[in-house]
């Protein structure tokens, strides 16, 4: 078996030379659910204010591999891993790792937008009450600030108030994302974020990604490659659990160099 | 090849059909029937004795004369003091069992406990309440006595409906709530118990209409005393037992019957309650 031309976080390749600092690396990273293997020796970087996305069929294991990223994958009993994540320099699978500290720094939008049953005010507002910020101007401030983020603010600044399940669908996910901003993380974890969505809002959520990157890391999983392709600058593909292939995603959709990622692009299965 | 033993035909399932329906029917009215009998048989000789003074004054002369109004104060008092006392326990050990332990052996004895708790005849609670409480413990015949011995019999209720309301939260409000660095007691004090809350509030009163109906428990552990309760340490007469007293000492036939009519029509307004939240709780996740 030939080496993965993987990206090497270490090389010094041209293609490396567009990167900023390593915001995430996965090394080596196996995981395990029962004796089920997830994900094989999965090795990548992801590079501060830049977006990832990682493709590949259904099961191939790349939600797996985000939600390894906050350690979502903790609430599932029977997970075991091996191997490294290390955020800024530290291992977060490391035996000492505040796990919330770490999910505050490292969040998470998922596939279905999912308020709590709540106002929209204290949608946005439970994450920084959760880490202690109590004052009513405080959490104001919070939640225009997040609000104004995701453009939520001039339409819903009056309605703060009101059930954020009445909101439509696209409305719904930018909440989410504004829940998740208010705590101020460092990296934005994105799980098929617009599979639920109309093509009208999945492109409105695809230019809020595009501001928003300008301040967050951004990892996006999608089954959608156009998605992948119109978003992302790096890409991972991904195959029963392998990262089969890592690069700038422009070279991923136009010069990949393993054959699966080429059949996987076009078309050919998946 | 297995063949199936065939049965002689009687009828033709059309026929079968119909029959079956209509015997099914009937079945289903009987039910509710022998409910509408029973309300109707209550209130019909209740009703007419009941007014504002019945419910206002104080049982005179063993309660021949006058109204109801200490057994009305003390089924408040013992049922409130097993409420406040079983609510906590329960709904945290429907927490526990939700949130904090996987099915395994140990939720399936408490469950299998919880359940045989529910099961045992509550003339044994009032032996047990009356040996414990009243004679061990030295609280006399009490409301505290009383409430404490409901406070253990309501106790399955309580965690059954707590634990279902929480099972019945989406997951996925726990994952968002950790998602974002939300502890796992914040994520059940913030997301999950609000969710949860009509569930839980329908078990409580569930166990508060059990409560108040509750006679052989209660007679044991806070007795029969008319006269208006102080505090937790006297002894009151709730209005199950009252009613009972009345029939049991043929003291007074329609006074015991107009004191079954405001029971079952509390109890009524209980269940009401309860279905109405139960079902906007239901709607609410469907």
């Amino acid at each position: 078996m030939t080496a993965k031309p993987t990206v090497n976080v270490s090389s010094s390749g041209s293609s490396t030379a567009l990167r900023g600092p390593a915001k995430l690396e996965v090394k080596d990273f196996d995981l395990f659910y029962g004796s089920f293997q997830a994900l094989k020796k999965v090795s990548m970087q992801v590079t501060e204010r830049r977006i990832t996305a990682l493709i590949g069929p259904s099961g191939c294991g790349k939600s797996t591999l985000l939600r390894a990223m906050n350690r979502m994958n903790d609430l599932i009993p029977s997970v075991r891993t091996t191997g490294e994540i290390v955020l800024d320099g530290k291992n977060i699978y490391a035996p000492a790792t505040d796990v919330e500290a770490l999910r505050k720094r490292v969040g998470m939008v998922f596939q279905r937008p999912n308020p709590f049953p709540l106002s929209v005010f204290d949608n946005v507002a439970y994450g920084p009450r959760a880490h202690g910020l109590r004052n009513r101007a405080g959490l104001r401030d919070v939640v225009e600030k997040s609000l104004r983020s995701v453009d939520l603010w001039d339409t819903l600044k009056d309605d703060l108030d009101d059930d954020a399940l009445t909101l439509s669908g696209e409305q719904q996910q930018r909440l989410c994302i504004a829940r998740l901003v208010a705590v101020e993380p460092e990296v934005l974890l994105m799980d098929e974020p617009c599979s639920a969505l109309d093509p009208i809002a999945t492109m409105k959520v695809e230019e809020l990604m595009q501001k928003l990157v300008e301040q967050y890391t951004i990892v996006i999983v999608t089954h959608n490659m156009q998605q992948a392709a119109r978003v992302s600058q790096d890409t991972g593909f991904m195959l029963l659990g392998d990262l089969v292939e890592f690069g700038l995603t422009e070279r991923i959709f136009t010069r990949p160099t393993e054959k699966k990622t080429e059949d996987y692009i076009s078309g050919r299965y998946g | 090849m297995i063949t199936l033993p065939r049965l002689p035909r009687l009828l033709h399932p059309r026929h079968a059909q119909v029959v079956a329906k209509a015997v099914l029917w009937a079945m289903t009215l009987a039910t509710v029937g022998v409910l509408f009998y029973i309300i109707y048989f209550v209130l019909r000789r209740g009703l007419g004795h009941v007014g504002w003074d019945f419910l206002t004054e104080m049982p005179r002369r063993s309660g021949s004369v006058g109204g109801i109004f200490s057994t009305i104060v003390g089924t408040l008092y013992v049922t409130g003091v097993g409420v406040v006392v079983a609510t906590p326990i329960g709904l945290g050990a429907a927490i526990y069992l939700a949130e904090y332990t996987r099915e395994g052996r140990l939720t399936r004895i408490v469950r299998f406990g919880a359940e045989s708790l529910a099961g045992v005849p509550s003339i044994i609670f009032g032996l047990f309440g009356f040996a414990f409480f009243v004679t061990y413990l030295r609280f006399g015949w009490s409301i505290l006595s009383g409430g404490l011995t409901l406070a253990f019999m309501i106790l399955p209720t309580i965690i059954r409906t707590s634990e279902e309301a929480l099972r019945a939260v989406p997951q996925s409000y726990r994952e968002v709530a950790l998602s974002l660095g939300a502890s796992k007691w914040q994520a059940i004090v913030r997301v999950v118990m609000p969710a949860a809350a009509p569930g839980i509030l329908t078990g409580i009163i569930l166990g508060v209409g059990r409560s108040v109906s509750e006679t052989a428990a209660v007679i044991f552990t806070s007795g029969v005393s008319l006269k208006m309760p102080h505090s937790l340490f006297d002894s009151t007469r709730t209005m199950s037992v009252h009613f009972y007293t009345l029939t049991m000492e043929s003291i007074s036939e329609p006074k015991a019957y107009a004191t079954a009519a405001v029971l079952v029509i509390t109890i009524l307004l209980i269940n009401v309650a309860a279905y109405t939240l139960m079902n906007r709780f239901t709607r609410k996740f469907r």
